[in-house]
């Protein structure tokens, strides 16, 4: 019995993560939804998680099922069926590069492969250092500027092996 | 850029530098449309001059904007209003464009629409990846309530708004209206049965008026300068202007904003400064990878919804990605299937499993290894999606694979007469994609 209590209490303290963190940003987001309709929070304080853990940890999302009312699992299955929550710890910084038609018909697979043997990882792995993860991603909304990229959803347009370079750089120096 | 609107109606960032902020928006006509409607005009007025402006949805299916609004019942409340700013169709990014340049426009769209319907709150509900334009939006809405122009007892009156951003997190179905619904309702973005409709049971089952970005933006110019204003450019029964997303190759791809029905495919061609390869153009998606390809016999076609019906094609979204001849339409097919076999949410067999089994057939072909029975499979796959799925995202899987069958079936025979499967480049794409789908899936097993 002991044990379960403090099993419980320790759960407990592990699930206020969000709430001691960032209390005032979770009553704002909730602020947007009727009072009934909590659960409309969900996909913003998954991002909250994401921002907290690096990704959709079992705690992170057991307490947003928690602020929102709801079951986990059924926040689980909202994590798992939008491609932008990570299921996995990733890079610090994470490169998407959009390789959807028209994006390739402007050379946009030919950057793919620049990046991959410049961060010397295929597209979908994080360096051993765990500090870059690249991968490739559907329609990005910014075809007239391809190649393009994202990095941790910052738009990067026009991208040249050069520029590529320099931003590669940035990035590695903003980690220091 | 060349393009031939003189003064821009929805690209006006082009015309007037810092059109973003509030101060220069307002002292180019910004929010007067606004003001007149809540301090003169009732909202069943403003329904009729959106309806007599024929403005029609510009996220594709162009239902007339007007008459989607007159749908919503009088005495259910709360009504909602969601914008649908998902924009994730492959060759789209005139949204992007909007909020990020123009967005006190779409707010003031989003707003009229409200009043319109006497909705009270606005949801606009833009794709994840758009967290950078969207934070510039959710910008000029605090900037907006600041100045009156949201929240309270607007101009005196007893009437109050609040808009919202909500962030999607990477869904190309949550662009589909119910699936969007089902979004902001933080679940999964699985579209749902029709009817009921959005108009009697949307948003938490109430009334709810779903309109497209682009479509809003044209509400302001509406409601200031009158319908025939608007007819001024157009055709009657596709009035008015529209972006085109110009992408592929073309010299300056980019968005034009253009009158509907003056110009033809050849003239957008042109205004985007022609091949940017030397080598002649072949063909054009229309409306990105869910349109029926047109073969560059056809670039005579007005650009307005009616004439791109007789040439077999459709307006949509107007995601015109320009292939020259280059291009095989074998690879593009699959690039485009590819897209749909990821986005597919699973709610139906037909969908789930037809991409899945048509993207084998394209991977099969790739790899070198098809003879021309696969070809005759897909046309088999084809009939197994077509006009029977939940909703029209199976149903645009297939166009890529019928029309481009359609009007380049020389590609497909020549491509496997010739061999041109297993070549290195398509080895590696196919491999790159295959990583990447076993990477997720050893994450989701582990998860």
């Amino acid at each position: 019995m002991q044990r379960r209590a403090a099993n419980a209490a320790r759960q407990q303290e592990r699930n206020q993560m969000l709430k001691d963190k960032r209390s005032a940003e979770i009553e704002q987001i909730l602020a947007k939804y009727p009072p009934e309709r909590k659960r409309s929070a969900v996909m913003p304080l998954l991002y909250m998680v994401q921002e907290e853990y690096g990704y959709c940890t079992d705690d992170g999302m057991r307490e947003v099922a928690e602020i929102c009312g709801i079951d986990p699992t059924e926040v689980k299955s909202v994590a798992g069926f939008y491609s932008m929550y990570y299921k996995h710890p990733v890079g610090k910084q994470v490169i998407e590069v959009c390789d959807d038609l028209p994006c390739v018909l402007r050379g946009a697979d030919k950057f793919v492969d620049y990046a991959e043997k410049k961060l010397g990882i295929k597209a979908g792995e994080t360096t051993p250092d765990g500090k870059i993860t690249l991968t490739t991603v559907m329609c990005l909304a910014a075809c007239d500027r391809a190649p393009m990229c994202q990095v941790n959803l910052a738009y990067h347009y026009d991208l040249t092996p050069e520029k590529f370079d320099q931003l590669v750089d940035e990035l590695k120096k903003q980690d220091e | 850029m060349t393009t031939p609107m003189e003064k821009h109606v929805l690209l006006r960032d082009e015309d007037v530098p810092n059109i973003r902020d509030l101060a220069v928006y307002r002292a180019n006509e910004g929010y007067a449309a606004w003001q007149k409607a809540v301090t003169t005009m009732k909202g069943e007025e403003v329904i009729g001059v959106v309806k007599d402006s024929g403005l029609r949805g510009r996220g594709g299916a162009g239902f007339p904007a007007g008459l989607k609004w007159s749908f919503i019942p009088k005495d259910i409340n709360p009504k909602y209003v969601t914008v649908n700013c998902d924009e994730s169709e492959p060759g789209t990014f005139k949204d992007h464009q909007l909020i990020r340049s123009n967005p006190h426009q779409v707010i003031e769209g989003t707003a009229l629409c409200c009043y319109a319907i006497g909705a009270r709150v606005a949801y606009i509900y833009c794709r994840g990846e758009f967290k950078e334009p969207a934070q510039n939006l959710q910008k000029a809405i605090d900037d907006a309530y600041a100045a009156g122009l949201l929240g309270k007892n607007l101009f005196g009156t007893d009437y109050s708004l609040d808009v919202y951003v909500h962030l999607g997190a990477g869904a190309y179905i949550c662009g589909e209206e119910s699936a969007l619904i089902e979004s902001l309702e933080g679940k999964i973005g699985q579209p749902r049965l029709k009817p009921p409709f959005p108009a009697v049971s949307g948003l938490y089952n109430k009334p709810t008026v779903i309109n497209n970005v682009e479509t809003l933006a044209n509400v302001p110019g509406i409601v200031l300068n009158g319908s025939a204003w608007y007819r001024q450019w157009g055709t009657e029964k596709s009035p008015g202007v529209k972006i085109f997303s110009v992408s592929g190759h073309v010299k300056n791809p980019d968005n034009y904003e253009l009158p509907l029905g003056k110009y033809s495919i050849q003239d957008l061609l042109e205004m985007a400064g022609g091949s940017s390869t030397g080598l002649p153009i072949k063909a054009v998606l229309p409306a990105g990878s869910s349109s029926p390809i047109i073969p560059a016999a056809n670039f005579h076609a007005k650009l307005d919804y009616e004439s791109m019906g007789t040439i077999g094609s459709v307006l949509g979204s107007c995601s015109w990605i320009f292939m020259d001849e280059s291009v095989d339409m074998v690879w593009a097919a699959r690039k485009m299937i590819r897209f749909f076999k990821h986005e597919s949410c699973g709610k139906c067999t037909p969908c789930r499993e037809g991409t899945h089994w048509a993207l084998k057939l394209y991977d099969k072909m790739l790899s070198g290894e098809a003879t021309m029975d696969d070809v005759a499979l897909i046309g088999d796959v084809n009939k197994q999606i077509s006009g029977k799925c939940f909703c029209p995202l199976g149903e645009f899987s297939t166009s890529s694979m019928t029309f481009t069958l359609k009007h380049f079936r020389k590609d497909y025979e020549d491509f496997i007469a010739e061999k041109k499967g297993g070549s290195a480049a398509y080895l590696r794409e196919i491999e790159r994609d295959h990583h990447l789908h076993d990477l997720h899936a050893q994450a989701k097993a582990h998860g």
